[in-house]
């Protein structure tokens, strides 16, 4: 396999500083993320953010005007032609022959590669058997993404770059999507993806890039983003009107609706025993717990999201 | 890169045939424009003595070739850059070339179809007798491929300039029936223009395209109405020929794959 040893153990991306400007306005404003091969990693953010100029350096559409790329260890504008077979683009939207069947389209994309995937066995794990001999303009925007996402597959890349992969699709055809990346992932290709779907990214990524406004607003991976709190707020059902004041110093604790508490607080191990153990001497019967912590979305939400006036609690 | 290439030129083909407005602009529009110049003025004949309707028929096979090369590859390519295709092509090992050449088939294939489509018009409607030796068929040969070469580089060029694909056929229209009308197309013989008029037209392949064809199409007698006296052949390969050079020149130093401001 010497032909891959271009670069052979340079991360499949790498990014530094990298800085994007259309005129006078900065979409990327100096950032720097890694992925190491055969990982997932999700560049989480608002339309505007700055995921899709990113990516376009990365592709090598683009030289940014600041910083530097490297994937799998080549320079994506200056080392296009090497570069090329071993990437997997798919595009937001876009760029397709109108008139052309999915069928076409799909084996004209193969034609460019040396090993191509099957083209018909493609056809069938993204659900698109039946529309191949439909034309391009005729497909829905969910099957239109499915056959770019083949496309982008169909040349056996190393390394896949899908802009927002499951934009416009039905729930079934999303999971058949995220499938995919994760068998993709399974035979050690690497993916750099775009979304701002909290659950795709969630799911699917090792780790996770959050922008906002062209920086890197948070990094890590899905459980280190979710766990920094622990468990957030511990909710018991008991009977009402309990008093919660010997309850102690380390919780903050109410009865949000009668017999229902929401404690929060010191919650690890030995707190929650701690509490439970109060609710047991003082005689309450206890009905149901249930413990809730951060999700992706509460952490993506505190930091792309500005504070509204008065919402401090 | 050769298979690569044909893939490419395939799907242009299928892509072109199954756009019937595209189609029938393409093919029947300079078929009409003939019929209708042929039928009106075609009854008269040129002091030379050959029916009018002839000298249009071959002079309108270059107003084809414009059609085909120039307006189908710089509107296609347009068109190809503004909506991603080009960019989606350029993600992918396709080499740069095999594009191009792809859309070179395509044009190709356009082209001789104009060309028979005119031909056919102009024998089975008005008669034109079709030049009997290899010789004459040979210098339609390369004259036809100049052509074609020419203005699909000039084509290429001008899409870069194009900057909403939607105007691109507009905007490509506009050089070609200015040209048309002193290139000695609509307008024959040229030296009725004033003389600085002819000047300029000489300049641009269109004067020397249609001279070619009116060589290959008319008898050698006919020569008497172009500008000199002569069919110069040789003028009209060194001209062909250095805008080839040209047209391929500002390809490689316009050609953009992304659309400006993306």
């Amino acid at each position: 396999m010497a032909g891959l040893m271009v670069g052979g153990d340079a991360a499949a991306v790498e990014v530094r500083d990298v800085v994007v400007r259309y005129g006078d306005t900065t979409a990327v404003g100096g950032v720097s993320l890694c992925l190491p091969r055969g990982r997932v990693l999700a560049l989480l953010g608002h339309n505007g953010a700055g995921k899709t100029s990113l990516l376009q350096v990365c592709e090598g559409f683009r030289r940014p005007d600041g910083g530097e790329a490297r994937v799998l260890g080549l320079d994506p504008v200056g080392d296009h032609d090497a570069l090329m077979p071993r990437l997997g683009i798919m595009l937001q939207a876009g760029g397709v022959y109108p008139w052309a069947t999915a069928g076409e389209i799909l084996r004209l994309f193969a034609s460019f590669a040396a090993n191509p995937l099957d083209t018909d066995m493609l056809l069938d794990r993204l659900g698109l058997r039946k529309f191949e001999r439909t034309r391009f303009r005729r497909l829905s925007g969910g099957e239109q993404q499915r056959l770019s996402l083949a496309v982008a597959l169909v040349g056996r890349p190393e390394l896949v770059f899908l802009d927002e992969p499951t934009a416009g699709m039905d729930t079934e055809a999303r999971h058949t999507t995220w499938q995919l990346i994760e068998e993709l992932r399974a035979d050690g290709v690497s993916v750099l993806l775009t979304t701002h779907l909290l659950d795709e990214a969630e799911r699917l990524a090792d780790d996770v890039v959050i922008l906002r406004a062209g920086r890197v607003a948070a990094t890590g991976t899905p459980a280190e983003l979710t766990s920094a709190a622990a468990i957030e707020v511990l909710e018991l059902r008991a009977g009402p009107g309990l008093d919660l004041t010997g309850l102690g110093a380390r919780w903050t604790a109410a009865e949000t609706t009668p017999g229902q508490y929401a404690i929060s607080g010191a919650l690890d191990t030995a707190g929650l025993a701690e509490v439970l153990a109060w609710f047991a001497s003082a005689g309450a019967d206890v009905t149901a717990v249930n413990t809730r912590r951060r999700t992706l979305e509460d952490v993506y939400l505190s930091l792309t999201t500005p504070t509204p006036v008065g919402a401090a609690q | 890169m050769i298979a690569v290439s044909l893939s490419r030129g395939h799907v242009e083909l299928l892509q072109f045939l199954r756009d019937r407005t595209a189609v029938i602009f393409t093919f029947f529009f300079p078929a009409l424009l003939l019929l209708l110049f042929g039928t009106i003025f075609g009854s008269t004949s040129t002091e030379a003595g050959v029916s009018v309707s002839r000298v249009f028929t071959a002079s309108m096979i270059a107003y084809g070739i414009l059609n085909t090369a120039f307006v189908t590859m710089g509107s296609g390519l347009a068109m190809d850059r503004e909506d991603g295709t080009l960019k989606r092509l350029r993600g992918t090992p396709m080499p740069a070339a095999a594009y191009l050449v792809g859309k070179g088939l395509l044009v190709l294939a356009l082209s001789i179809a104009e060309a028979a489509v005119l031909i056919g018009v102009g024998v089975l409607v008005f008669d034109m007798p079709l030049p009997g030796d290899a010789q004459h068929w040979l210098t339609f040969a390369w004259i036809f491929l100049l052509s074609v070469i020419g203005c699909s580089m000039l084509g290429i060029a001008v899409s870069g300039l194009v900057k909403n694909a939607r105007n691109a056929g507009a905007i490509l229209n506009v050089p070609v029936v200015a040209l048309q009308f002193v290139s000695g197309v609509f307008i024959h013989p040229m030296s009725q223009l004033p003389d600085w008029l002819e000047k300029v037209a000489s300049i641009f392949p269109v004067r020397w395209m249609a001279q070619g064809f009116r060589y290959v199409f008319l008898p050698d007698e006919a020569k008497v109405q172009e500008i000199g006296g002569s069919w110069a052949l040789g003028t009209v390969a060194m001209v062909l020929g250095a805008w080839c050079v040209i047209g391929s020149v500002l390809c490689l130093v316009t050609f953009r794959w992304t659309a400006r401001d993306k």
